[in-house]
């Protein structure tokens, strides 16, 4: 992942985010039960898918780098993560604003999705300090790789037996599935997928480009300071860096 | 019982070569956080030889000796220990090779024995077989009577001699020994001679804080420096069974 | 190679020599579990229980219980060196990971035999549900085991051991707590077992069993290099 293409990138997140922004309050059609509070789904819903694959191809790369011991696919391991936790907390926030609009309260039970969702994101802040408690640096990545993958297995488990777990108590049909949208609203919604998921990707980017460039500034260090005897930052960085191969 | 190991006879050895050589590390790095334990280490050891590997405190002697004990992955460079490449073929080494580190590596809560048949059995060798060595070597080292006693109420110096018995349970063709005479007295370490000893067909590598002792048992000396560099290598130190050259 | 199953016989002997010898971690176990229970009694001013709040009663108080004994599995291996002897053996390193998930499972499988019971003596009007509950109990502790396992093989290298496994482990078992409530709220109910949704509830715990034994058992090689 480098820094190439990332103006154009970022052009084409801002262009598919303003209009999906236009198209949320100038065009598509109020929902007729909800009203305007539904349209916090054409951000909540978007955001959320969006993290939930980051999660998923977070364990993807944690895999990749099991298997080929290759640093880079456990720093985009750390990264997708990263990004889709800051991405969870949009989702949860958004989410208790509709459960405000809808409901009254900041945060209802009664959300299989919802609460799937937190527990999800729970999970996956365990993440960093997880990580940061393992000193060495080679283990470090290699246990994150593994709680990547174990996690990644967790995700459709979580919203599995947690929706189950709804039907069975609390028989309800969830309102906003995608099977019964009128076109206007499908149209609206996967552009702000879209814009979503090039946000993600965006940020990704420069987020790898960031620790490119200080994983290169400390190799500079390292060299300089080298005369054998550990006089380089010993106590370095801790996160992933990014080794230019 | 004649308890001196036979000298390997490897189908990835060299057939054709004169000495056989049991560990050829070509360029070896290791990382340790943000430096180098080892830097670009060059080192030959022929089958039936001695190593003695010296240095000071963090030169790297420890780590060298857990790479080719292939508890550690090298993170650079070639590492042929028996013919096997390290890591990828680690597996086939294993059980090959002895290692006395540091650590013990006994379970507390176990007597000696039990440990000792612990360790047979994770090597694969059969109940009796493993009994006879098991009795051989506690009585060679003075343990019998105190084997049964659980290893939290050892002294260093049981332990260490536990510590060896669990090393060369399994007649391993090639010796990594940490200071292996730490914790020993002298009686203790006249006793384990035999086992870890200098013998005909047994590879050692010889860490040792006593230079004037390894170098007198060793037949190639490397000495580390505390970047982790070969600052000195010396070939063929004594007339052994296996060493051609002249002492000095 | 040494074959995996006198390797497996071998690891889990010693664990469970090692246990009764010095019983680390059943006793705290069970008192923990007795100690919650009476806790219960008096937290929620009640003398008998049914339904959900029986089923959740026991399960979070299994569940905290288990984590103790997790917490200790792999300590014995670290303090005597840090797993090296099982890394220089001739031995597929799974065998570590299947021979400490069945020590885990064992000694849940005791706590359960003890405070299942005293759970059932303290709040039960009668003990109509357990035997339906046996299949979910083994389920669990499968699952816990095999769980508990990878996550205290990481965190027992780490210096925040004792945190991090409840830390790790309590998010990941929520399904699993999910399904083993769900159906225990129906066993436990007041008029008489109530057996609604059991065969799917078994199935997710089956589910959630399968699938992290699969992934535990992938992965744990990986776990154990250096």
């Amino acid at each position: 992942m480098t820094g190439r293409g990332l103006k154009t990138l970022s052009i084409a997140t801002v262009l598919f985010l303003m209009a999906g922004f236009a198209l949320v309050f100038l065009w598509v059609p109020m929902d007729a039960d909800q009203g305007f509070k539904q349209k916090i789904f054409y951000l909540h819903v978007p955001l959320a898918i969006v993290a939930l694959l980051g999660f998923i191809a977070g364990g993807i790369e944690g895999y990749r780098h099991l298997r080929s011991g290759d640093r880079r696919h456990d720093a985009n391991s750390y990264v997708f993560i990263h990004i889709s936790v800051v991405f969870g907390v949009a989702v949860l926030v958004t989410g208790a604003i509709w459960a405000k609009a809808s409901w009254g309260y900041w945060w209802v039970w009664d959300e299989p999705t919802l609460v799937s969702f937190l527990i999800v994101f729970l999970l996956y802040c365990t993440y960093y300090p997880f990580r940061y408690a393992i000193e060495d640096r080679d283990r470090q990545a290699r246990y994150a790789s593994v709680f990547a993958i174990t996690a990644g297995a967790f995700v459709p488990l979580n919203f599995m037996a947690v929706r189950m777990a709804e039907s069975v108590i609390h028989p309800r049909v969830f309102a906003t599935s995608e099977g019964g949208l009128p076109d206007s609203m499908l149209l609206t919604f996967l552009v702000c997928f879209v814009g979503m998921g090039l946000l993600w990707i965006t940020l990704v980017k420069t987020e790898m480009v960031g620790k490119k460039v200080s994983g290169q500034v400390s190799r500079l260090r390292r060299t300089l300071h080298d005369d054998g005897t550990g006089g380089g930052s010993v106590g370095g960085r801790i996160a992933p860096s990014v080794e230019s191969n | 019982m004649d308890e001196r190991p036979v000298a390997a006879t490897d189908d990835a050895a060299d057939a054709g070569a004169e000495a056989v050589s049991a560990i050829r590390l070509r360029r070896l790095s290791r990382e340790y956080g943000e430096r180098l334990a080892l830097r670009e280490v060059d080192l030959e050891l022929a089958e039936g030889e001695t190593l003695a590997l010296l240095g000071p405190n963090g030169s790297g002697k420890s780590t060298m000796l857990r790479i080719l004990a292939t508890l550690l992955r090298p993170t650079s460079g070639e590492v042929e220990v028996l013919g096997c490449q390290l890591p990828d073929e680690s597996w086939k080494l294993r059980g090959r090779i002895g290692y006395l580190g540091h650590e013990p590596l006994l379970y507390r809560d176990l007597t000696g024995r039990e440990n000792l048949v612990l360790q047979a059995r994770l090597h694969g060798i059969p109940g009796d077989e493993a009994s006879a060595r098991i009795e051989h070597d506690l009585e060679l080292l003075e343990m019998s009577r105190r084997a049964d006693d659980r290893v939290a109420g050892f002294s260093a110096g049981m332990r260490q001699r536990i510590a060896i018995c669990r090393a060369v349970i399994h007649r391993p063709t090639l010796l990594l020994l940490d200071e292996p005479d730490s914790n020993l007295d002298p009686e203790g370490r006249e006793l384990s001679r035999s086992l870890i000893g200098p013998a005909e067909g047994r590879t050692r590598v010889l860490v040792s804080h006593e230079p004037e002792r390894a170098i007198a048992e060793a037949d190639s000396v490397v000495r580390l420096d505390r970047a982790g560099r070969v600052e000195q290598t010396d070939h063929n130190l004594r007339q052994g069974p296996a060493g051609s050259g002249t002492p000095g | 190679m040494t074959p995996s199953r006198s390797a497996f016989a071998a690891l889990l002997a010693k664990d469970l020599r090692t246990e009764l010898r010095t019983m680390r971690s059943l006793p705290a176990m069970v008192l923990f579990a007795v100690t919650t229970f009476i806790i219960f009694r008096y937290g929620l001013d009640r003398t008998t229980l049914s339904g959900s709040l029986a089923g959740g009663v026991l399960w979070t108080t299994l569940l905290f219980a288990g984590i103790l004994g997790i917490n200790r599995i792999f300590v014995s291996e670290l303090e005597e060196g840090g797993f090296d002897a099982i890394r220089l053996a001739p031995i597929d390193r799974t065998v570590l990971f299947t021979s400490k998930a069945s020590a885990l499972f064992i000694y849940l499988l005791v706590l359960e035999a003890i405070v299942v019971p005293v759970f059932a003596l303290f709040f039960l009007p009668d003990w109509s549900a357990l035997i339906p509950l046996l299949p979910f109990l083994l389920g669990a502790n499968l699952g816990f085991a095999v769980l508990g396992t990878l996550i205290s093989s990481m965190a027992v290298n780490s210096r925040a051991r004792d945190l991090l496994v409840p830390l790790l482990l309590l998010p990941l078992v929520v399904p699993l707590m999910i399904a083993v409530t769900a159906v225990s709220a129906g066993l436990f109910d007041a008029a008489g077992p109530d057996y609604e949704g059991f065969g799917t509830w078994l199935l997710v715990v089956g589910l959630y069993d399968g699938i992290f034994l699969l992934v535990g058992y992938a992965v744990f090689d990986f776990l154990l290099e250096d």
